[in-house]
């Protein structure tokens, strides 16, 4: 490698500049992103309400949670999969001891972890449904249709960060700096392309499944 | 080239056969060879001859050669290294002065191109006045003395990758062995110190088969850093179970768990402290409850501290997220009012239009 002397420089990069510059974009867009969006703000409702807002608006950020029938119907293996994946990305983030000592040390929080057999396979299980979904996004014509280049590219930015942590966990690679290097490198990448894609789901589906909550609320709906 | 061999010498110092054949057997299964090569190796050694030793000291703390010579109570290892001919050593000749010199010159000239040259300690570059030998500069000294070497061993971390001197801000512009001598075979023996068996047998390799042993991609022989601490490490177990120490002196460290959250290097560094062990194989800093520092890679002093777990960014994280919340609320803000105008210019323009408006006979 020319541009760093060796594998630990690497490790140390990504580690230090890297990630604050990755941090810096992802916090910049983020904020820009829910600023633009609660700032557009909503034309007044001068209809007389028949209904709370709050109530209905954080119940509907839960219960939307479950697909209805209709949806379950129409896609039932994006909904499956989709779900496995969410809670095997989710424990695997926030249950591997490394990554709690990373929440710790950044927001002063922290739980318990869970053994790494656990973790090791839930990351197999997230992989093989990332799989799946990239598979059925190239077979199923009306989804292929629709897809675009920031489909493909959201799909890549999340897979990578499983990948390198499966490779870096049973140290695929060596030296083990650049295997970790290249997991700490790939998640830096998902966080500069977070804010710019649809990823930004993760922080908007709140707001989203609020104001719509809120707004059956108002009009007395139940939702 | 002392006349006597390696196992004559060992016999004068009440050596046995027995004891030097048990030494062989460990050594070659130290340097990872089948067992079918003890006799080659006892016969190599019995028959090799002193090879002479320069040993050179520039910017450093003498920690390798305490680590070297006050190990242990002899050894066979102790007596290896003692019946090398170590023809120069600064801080452990009587001579001094011109006589020092002078012994390092006969050498040079006695053993032109079969010398060893042992380095410790980085070289300075900023400027030589900040190590000097009998007022010659350090990198004087290691181009003058290396021109004839066999080949070059860099013991410590300092003499591998810079070490300590080389540590950020570098003011003395400290750089390893390696990067600045590429016409002889260098041997990087790194760690702060390195383990005294891993230079006993590097040398022994040396003597055995007469050429340097196959080394990584960091010049370190294989046979000693090929595997990391953490694949070797005793509380393994307790890592893979999810079981760790958060203080030293909690539940979890009493029981022997996993030292990652103390901010141990052990995943990332690569040496044979876990196998070897330190002090007549007595124990090693894992060990005694400590996190591995990773003395034995390049920059291990700038790699962040050493209790934060290897997870954790080391950059100054809480700042650059500060300046980015304050950049993305401006921005923010100023995109919110951007868009606002837009919008409010967008009612202001708006107006309304009947069905008329459509009417085909419209003028």
């Amino acid at each position: 490698m020319e541009l760093f002397s060796n594998a630990n420089d690497f490790l140390l990069w990504v580690r230090g500049d890297a990630f604050n510059i990755a941090l810096s974009i992802f916090v910049i867009g983020v904020i820009i992103r829910v600023l633009e969006i609660v700032l557009l703000g909503r034309k007044k409702e001068y209809s007389e309400p028949r209904g709370s807002e709050w109530g209905p608006g954080l119940k509907n950020i839960v219960s939307r949670s479950v697909a209805d029938s209709g949806t379950f119907k129409r896609a039932p293996f994006v909904i499956v999969v989709g779900y496995i994946w969410h809670i095997c990305f989710f424990i695997v983030l926030l249950l591997f001891v490394p990554h709690i000592e990373l929440i710790h040390a950044m927001l002063g929080i922290k739980w318990p972890g869970l053994a790494s057999q656990f973790i090791d396979a839930s990351t197999v299980v997230a992989i093989a449904a990332m799989l799946g979904m990239l598979w059925h996004r190239l077979t199923h014509p009306v989804l292929k249709f629709l897809s675009t280049y920031e489909d493909y590219l959201v799909w890549l930015v999340t897979f990578l960060p499983l990948l390198t942590g499966y490779i870096a966990f049973h140290r695929m690679i060596a030296p083990y700096p650049l295997a970790l290097g290249l997991h700490i490198l790939s998640v830096e990448l998902l966080m500069i392309v977070f804010p710019f894609t649809k990823l930004m789901h993760a922080i908007t589906l709140f707001i989203a499944r609020w104001y719509t909550g809120a707004t059956m609320g108002r009009k007395g709906i139940e939702s | 080239m002392n006349k006597k061999t390696l196992f004559e010498l060992l016999q004068q110092q009440g050596i046995t056969r027995r004891g030097f054949l048990k030494y062989c057997t460990a050594l070659t299964s130290l340097m990872a060879l089948p067992p079918a090569m003890i006799p080659t190796v006892a016969k190599a050694l019995e028959s090799a001859r002193r090879p002479s030793v320069i040993w050179l000291s520039f910017q450093e703390c003498t920690g390798c050669t305490e680590s070297l010579t006050r190990s242990h109570s002899p050894t066979v290892e102790g007596l290896i290294f003692d019946y090398i001919s170590l023809d120069y050593h600064h801080t452990l000749q009587a001579a001094s002065g011109a006589a020092a010199e002078h012994a390092r010159e006969q050498a040079m000239k006695d053993n032109y191109g079969k010398y060893l040259v042992v380095v410790d300690g980085s070289i300075p570059l900023a400027d030589p006045g900040y190590s000097t030998i009998a007022g010659i500069s350090n990198l004087d000294m290691l181009n003058e003395t290396v021109a004839g070497a066999a080949a070059v061993i860099a013991v410590g971390t300092c003499s591998a990758y810079g070490g300590l001197p080389h540590a950020a801000p570098n003011p003395t512009g400290a750089v390893s062995v390696s990067s600045l001598i590429k016409d002889k075979p260098v041997i990087n023996v790194p760690g702060c110190p390195p383990i005294p068996t891993v230079i006993t047998g590097v040398l022994a390799h040396y003597l055995t088969f007469g050429s340097i042993p196959e080394l990584d991609e960091l010049g370190r022989p294989k046979v000693f850093y090929g595997q990391s601490i953490h694949d070797r490490c005793y509380r393994r177990p307790f890592y893979d179970k999810g079981l760790f120490a958060e203080t030293f002196d909690d539940e979890g460290a009493k029981k022997g768990w996993c030292l990652y959250r103390l901010g141990c290097k052990g995943p990332m560094t690569y040496n044979a402290c876990a196998t070897l062990k330190w002090n007549q194989q007595t124990s090693w800093p894992v060990e005694s409850g400590h996190g591995c520092l990773g003395c034995s890679e390049p920059n291990f002093w700038d790699a962040g501290s050493f209790y934060q777990a290897l997870s954790i960014p080391d950059g100054d994280y809480a700042r650059a997220a500060g300046y980015a919340a304050a950049a993305g609320v401006a921005v923010g803000a100023a995109a919110g009012f951007v868009h606002q105008k837009t919008k409010s210019t967008a009612v202001a323009q708006h107006s309304e239009i009947s069905v008329d408006d459509f009417s085909l006979n419209k003028d």
